[in-house]
């Protein structure tokens, strides 16, 4: 009995304090920030294989998800008479929730897990200790850069996811099953809201994209240095960032909407 | 890969974005609809406005000519007061207009319908459009087709 609770009392302990090392991690980090102004290459490479990279992904999966999206709001909207509305649903429903969702999901898949495993290596490597007898800090050339890159191609991301899925819908709604072309979009364009819907969806993607690439670095710089506990952080990065995304979701659909 | 094509694809990603703002500002949610554009403004006092609300059309012989910028509550005469942002392109209304509230279709949202009168005077900025009519309130048409149907027998 006495061992259980001392347990769950350990479980806590180190649970907050992962939680400090995970924080002043990212104070590091974003003390660092400012010395890409002297080297914004580094940025530029990030900004390419983190964002350019991930462009195909998130575009094709944009494209379907609004398709699927009119296609079942169609069947549901026509028993109605109320089809006309598809471009509404389609784009309400992107704008606000699926674009930021689905897409921190694709990237915490597509990004993260390749940030955290090139982390990993490094460190499983000793580059990131040779970096350091070098005099080169890792916060200011690997770690920093990662991090800005992510947080900048994030709300980037989920503005083309969105705007795909738009023109997706429009492909299956008004090409495929004939709802009328102007009233898909000017009854789009009453109902959505640029500052309200738009913007409050951008908040969402560059929130995710904070807490997708600090989990990605933090898991990459905290991995066990061995093969296996690189794929485990990989794994984690993954899982936590999936996580962190849905459920910050709903706290921020709560709060705006 | 060199940085020369690093850096010409990370532009390309930056300008997709720039593309995708626009596709959403201007097609998805019309941002440039009257908010960017010269527009003047008119008040309407209704006695009630159904469901009316803020960002809703106002549309003359059904072709969009403004917005509703705001909706407030009169304590002191128990009316609504609907605050208008008109297109200044469309600033030849004649004083007697008459302002009304309809439905668009039997589900759609509400709009302000405005009628043109015969005066030779125009409506200017900061007018108030005295004809008005209020909103159709289903339950209370309902209502009346009952109790006269009820009357009748």
């Amino acid at each position: 009995m006495i061992n259980y609770v001392a347990g769950v009392g350990r479980y806590w302990i180190d649970f907050l304090a992962s939680v400090g090392r995970a924080s002043l991690f990212l104070l590091n980090t974003l003390t660092a920030l400012p010395s890409l102004f002297r080297r914004p290459a580094l940025l530029v490479r990030q900004l390419h294989a983190i964002g350019v990279m991930t462009l195909s992904i998130v575009l094709v999966s944009g494209l379907f998800v609004g398709m699927v999206l009119a296609l079942q709001g169609y069947n549901i909207l026509i028993d109605f008479g109320q089809e006309n509305r598809t471009g509404t649903l389609v784009a309400l429903t992107l704008v606000r929730e699926l674009g930021p969702v689905v897409t921190g999901l694709l990237f915490a898949g597509r990004a993260g897990s390749a940030i955290t495993a090139e982390i990993g290596l490094m460190k499983a490597t000793e580059q990131l200790s040779g970096l350091e007898m070098m005099a080169v800090d890792p916060f200011k050339r690997i770690f920093a850069p990662r991090f800005l890159a992510g947080f900048m191609a994030m709300p980037m991301l989920a503005a083309m996811f969105s705007a795909v899925g738009a023109c997706g819908g429009y492909l299956l709604a008004v090409v495929a099953l004939g709802v009328d072309s102007g009233a898909y979009w000017s009854l789009m364009q009453s109902a959505v809201n640029f500052i309200y819907d738009v913007g409050n969806g951008l908040v969402k993607g560059t929130v995710f994209g904070f807490v997708i690439t600090w989990i990605a670095i933090y898991q990459g710089a905290e991995s066990i240095p061995t093969s296996e506990g690189v794929s485990r952080a990989t794994t984690r990065t993954v899982v936590y960032s999936s996580l962190a995304v849905l459920g910050l979701d709903f706290l921020l659909t709560a709060i705006m909407f | 890969m060199n940085s020369r094509a690093i850096e010409l694809l990370v532009g390309l990603f930056m300008l997709l974005f720039l593309g995708a703002m626009l596709v959403l500002a201007l097609r998805v949610s019309n941002l440039t609809g009257f908010g960017g554009g010269d527009s003047y403004h008119l008040v309407a006092r209704f006695e009630n406005i159904g469901g009316l609300q803020a960002g809703a059309g106002v549309a003359a012989g059904g072709v969009r000519v403004g917005e509703i910028d705001n909706i407030e509550y009169d304590s002191e005469t128990f009316e609504a007061i609907v605050h208008l942002s008109m297109n200044a392109k469309f600033d030849s209304f004649p004083q007697d207009t008459s302002a009304s509230i309809y439905t668009a279709g039997l589900l759609g949202e509400q709009y302000i319908g405005l009628e043109p009168g015969a005066e030779v005077d125009v409506l200017v900025d900061n007018d108030e459009i005295y004809q008005t009519q209020s909103a159709l309130v289903l339950e209370r048409l309902i209502g009346q087709v009952l109790f006269s149907r009820s009357g009748s027998d």
